[in-house]
């Protein structure tokens, strides 16, 4: 049975990278980035994930169809969010109906 | 021709002695830990039927009830119950198994040439899971039952209901872990173990349909699961996310909620569709039209699926904005179904019809699903759907969909190849005959209702207006019809089981390469590995030996 | 695993390797299919934990200041010592499953070992003291909160972050549990040498799923304990 054999030296820089990427984002927190300070955590959490996803999983060496089914589980992830953050931030968007008198009174020269 | 060199003529005479899934071993055990999917796929036949009688019950209760506008039977607390009782079993124990755990179990494995699901001890572990977590729901219900509506909206589930909830939750929430291992054991199933030669455009579109509602299963289903989990912990805890004291938005509950639920209703009909899709082609004689379309479709649907939900939500105070686009998706989301009505149609224009319970029932799931489909249009449509929500329209256009549909379609599909899973023919007859029961019956309980929604009747009210009596009881008398015309394919295909003809492999006969098979089939389903060698449905070089049709009153044209 | 008395399929020559299952044809197919399956059950946990993350997301575009309140009483220290062993565990693991591919089975007991002495530290730092810690100070909704004055107009949403904090962080401890129960069972059969280097498919799947949940605590990790700033506070909250 044909499986990938990674080296163990790759897993042990892939666990070197993980660990500086912790401590990285760990030091960032304590400095005052404003908001790119969750634009960097995010970045890095990003980084951390795609290493393990690809080294520690194998996902490098798997065959296409395991990558199609990872994008496709984090994308429908982002529909959900997407979908449900644009209704909560956009409710305080509808404009008040107005009364079909003062409608009318705007429209009829008084 | 598929080359199978399969056992094609150990017929009725050695039948008694040939050994098929079914009299392989014998004993309890042999059944309550059987791997084999065609076994587990009767398992789940029975506790099924169970389930589906129970919300039935409920469903009549609640029509004798609304014979009177003042409610002769219940008092409005336990109406409550009732509707909760039938909106949960029908929907996550009844309909969104029907098909898959039934026809699909059995049929997917044969359909794509191979002897067993996957992961067949996966397959038994879902059907543990889906009697245990109908056993809590029947818990809650016999108990005391929950009256929050199959929909649990919170704050009221949260908060203020009773602890049955959390009885009912967890039913739903075990049985939800069943209807994920169907879906992966499906799509690895269908990934990687078709026999050579059938490549994916060459796949009955059965498969295709079982294929894209185990998409919406994997996708959508661990969102209600997450969902109740968090609604079981807030009544526990009496502190949660949808609790408005702690800043708490209880429309993110039904955001969650019909994340799932919407694509739910897609798990329901697709597999019906996949169903249909293989009875007009049979008694069409005739390829299927547009199979490229038809395939397309079903996935196109399980994708748009998951864009819509926002439509059950069109008068909560979500918004406006939101709205829009919501309603516009779904809008969309209709034309693939369409799609593949005209497919169907296009199929039967010059072809050789006939008439055959199968048939009778792919025939009322095409026109009656059409109806349901196009008063969903009235829904999409925001405006509309104002006047509409909470009415008896909506209950309408969802039975349209769910019973004039997806209910009709898979009594097609267990008539149609109830000879190969039993071995025996049912008669066809007293079929046809409740088949019309059916139709009639499903006709008068529920057009009824789109009128009275029309008319402003509201849902899940336990009493109404005397001016909408007379469409009640129309309603009434029709679900009491309806009713009958489901006890009786019960009890004629209990009887066949003993007393029906024994059928051969190949009885209407049909394309596929399940009906290459004795029937019923041997445990390990092939002899040899089929290779395929042709397209789906090639009705035009089929070749009828005049032994081979077993079926009274098939009319060849 | 068939009850079949069913005659056996005369054109299946293959042998049968250990752990053969016999719906497959080959060798080959039951790795792909195992793996695949194992992939779209992973799909199906990002899908679960992903409705924590977007209701977190949601709430947290809404009441961001209850959430950097709520973020700042949290510890980071253990937060980011339990990310260490989490990434220490996921690459004994990958190194069981190297040793198993190399044909080492002690190694593979070993490595085994480590990962579910890993996973219990991790388990142990965080119930044993930042839960308990939380509880004693009475930052755990249902038990006590209590929303101090100083948290000013932000104070009542405080206790939606700890709702999300003892979910998500609970949520993903029972799926460590989990994991390590099958550990253990993994351990057993690999001391018992059911591993060869042509059939370690359960160890690979269930790394798979190690894997998995030390990507959700990657992404638990910031989201939960780095927000609000470390730094010195910035007007309001």
């Amino acid at each position: 049975m044909s499986g990938h054999i990674v080296p163990v030296k790759t897993y042990v820089g892939i666990f070197a990278s993980l660990i500086a990427l912790t401590l990285l984002t760990t030091g960032v927190a304590f400095v005052d980035l404003g908001r790119l300070n969750t634009v960097v955590a995010l970045a890095i959490a990003v980084t951390k994930m795609l290493l393990v996803i690809l080294f520690f999983m194998h996902v490098k060496y798997s065959p296409g169809l395991t990558r199609l089914v990872i994008i496709a589980g984090f994308f429908w992830l982002a529909i959900l969010v997407a979908i449900s953050l644009a209704d909560e931030l956009t409710r305080g968007w509808s404009p008040t109906p107005q009364p079909w008198s003062i409608l009318i009174s705007l429209l009829a020269p008084e | 021709m598929s080359t199978v060199v399969a056992d094609l003529h150990h017929e009725a005479p050695s039948e008694a002695s040939r050994v098929h899934y079914l009299n392989a071993s014998y004993g309890i055990k042999s059944w309550l830990l059987t791997t084999d999917h065609k076994r587990i796929a009767l398992l789940y036949l029975a506790s099924i039927t169970l389930m589906f009688f129970v919300g039935g019950t409920a469903a009549v209760l609640m029509r004798i009830h609304l014979i009177q506008p003042q409610g002769s039977l219940f008092e409005p607390g336990t109406f409550n119950k009732l509707f909760s009782a039938h909106g949960i079993v029908m929907v996550f124990f009844f309909l969104v198994p029907s098909i898959p755990a039934t026809l699909g179990n059995f049929l997917v494995p044969m359909m794509v040439g191979a002897r067993d699901l996957a992961f067949p001890r996966i397959n038994l572990l879902s059907w543990y899971l889906y009697i245990t977590g109908a056993a809590f729901a029947l818990y809650a219900i016999l108990s005391g039952g929950v009256d929050t509506g199959w929909t649990f909206y919170t704050p009221y589930s949260s908060t203020y209901a009773n602890t049955h909830v959390i009885a009912a939750a967890l039913g739903i929430f075990i049985s939800g872990f069943s209807s994920i291992l169907t879906g992966l054991n499906f799509i690895v199933t269908i990934h990687k173990m078709r026999a050579p030669g059938l490549t994916w455009f060459r796949m009955p579109l059965f498969l295709w349909s079982m294929y894209a509602t185990s998409i919406i299963f994997i996708l959508g289903t661990p969102v209600i699961a997450i969902t109740l989990f968090l609604l079981g912990l807030e009544h526990i805890l009496h502190v949660g996310i949808f609790d408005p004291r702690i800043g708490g938005d209880p429309l993110l509950f039904q955001h969650l909620f019909w994340f799932y639920s919407h694509p739910a209703v897609y798990i329901m009909i697709l597999p019906g569709m996949g169903v249909v899709s293989e009875l007009i082609p049979a008694f069409s004689r005739k390829r299927i039209f547009g199979y490229g379309f038809v395939a397309f479709s079903s996935m196109a649907i399980a994708v748009i699926s998951f864009l819509v939900w926002g439509h059950h939500m069109f008068v909560t105070g979500q918004s406006i904005y939101a709205g829009l686009i919501f309603s516009v998706l779904s809008f969309l989301v209709a034309i693939p179904s369409a799609i593949k009505v005209f497919n169907w149609t296009a199929t039967l224009y010059k072809g050789s019809i006939s008439y055959q319970a199968p048939m009778l029932y792919a025939l009322g799931f095409i026109g009656l699903f059409t109806m349901g489909g196009l008063t969903g249009l009235f829904l999409a449509s925001l405006a509309t759907d104002v006047h509409l929500n909470g009415t008896y329209f909506i209950v309408a256009h969802f039975h349209y969909i769910m019973v004039g549909g997806a209910v009709m379609a898979y009594l097609g599909g267990l008539h149609f190849w109830w000879p190969k899973i039993t071995g025996r023919m049912y008669p066809d007859g007293w079929a046809r005959f409740a088949a019309l029961v059916i139709f009639v019956g499903f006709n008068l309980t529920f057009f009824p209702q789109f009128m009275l929604g029309y008319l402003g009747m509201p849902r899940r009210y336990a009493v109404y207006p005397e001016e909408f009596q007379v469409l009640n009881v129309m309603s009434s008398a029709g679900a009491s019809i309806l009713g009958i015309g489901y006890l009786i394919p019960l009890i004629y295909l209990f009887w066949s089981m003993r007393y029906g003809p024994v059928a051969g492999p190949n009885p209407w006969p049909a394309k596929g390469l399940e009906w290459e098979t004795p029937s019923p089939p041997p445990t390990e389903n092939f002899e040899h590995t089929p290779i395929v060698t042709e397209e789906a449905y090639d009705y035009a070089n089929m070749h009828i030996p005049p032994s081979e049709s077993q079926v009274s009153g098939e009319t060849h044209g | 695993m068939a009850d079949a008395a069913a005659p056996h399929p005369s054109g299946h020559a293959a042998a049968h390797p250990p752990g053969f299952a016999h719906q497959f044809e080959d060798m080959g197919q039951q790795h792909e299919a195992g793996s695949l399956g194992m992939w779209v059950f992973l799909v199906t946990e990002i899908m679960f934990f992903g409705g924590l993350f977007a209701t977190y997301t949601i709430y947290r575009a809404l009441y961001l200041p209850s959430f950097e309140i709520g973020s700042r009483l949290l510890n980071v220290k253990f937060g980011a010592v339990n990310t260490v062993i989490l990434i220490g565990s996921s690459l004994t693991m990958a190194l069981a499953i190297h040793a198993a591919q190399t044909g080492k089975r002690q190694a593979t007991v070993v490595y085994l070992i480590l990962t579910m002495i890993l996973g219990a530290a991790f388990l142990f730092l965080k119930f044993n003291f930042e839960w308990t810690a939380d509880y004693h100070e009475h930052v755990v909704p249902g038990f006590g909160f209590f929303v101090r004055p100083e948290w000013g107009a932000a104070g009542p949403h405080v206790p939606m972050f700890f709702c999300f904090y003892f979910f998500m962080t609970g949520l993903h401890a029972l799926h460590m549990i989990i994991g390590f129960s099958i550990l253990g069972v993994l351990t057993w059969m690999a001391h018992r040498g059911r591993f060869t280097p042509e059939y370690y498919a359960p160890l690979e799947i269930s790394g798979l799923y190690w894997h998995f949940v030390d990507i959700v605590w990657i992404f638990l990790f910031p989201l939960l304990y780095l927000i609000g700033g470390r730094y010195a506070l910035r007007g309001g909250g």
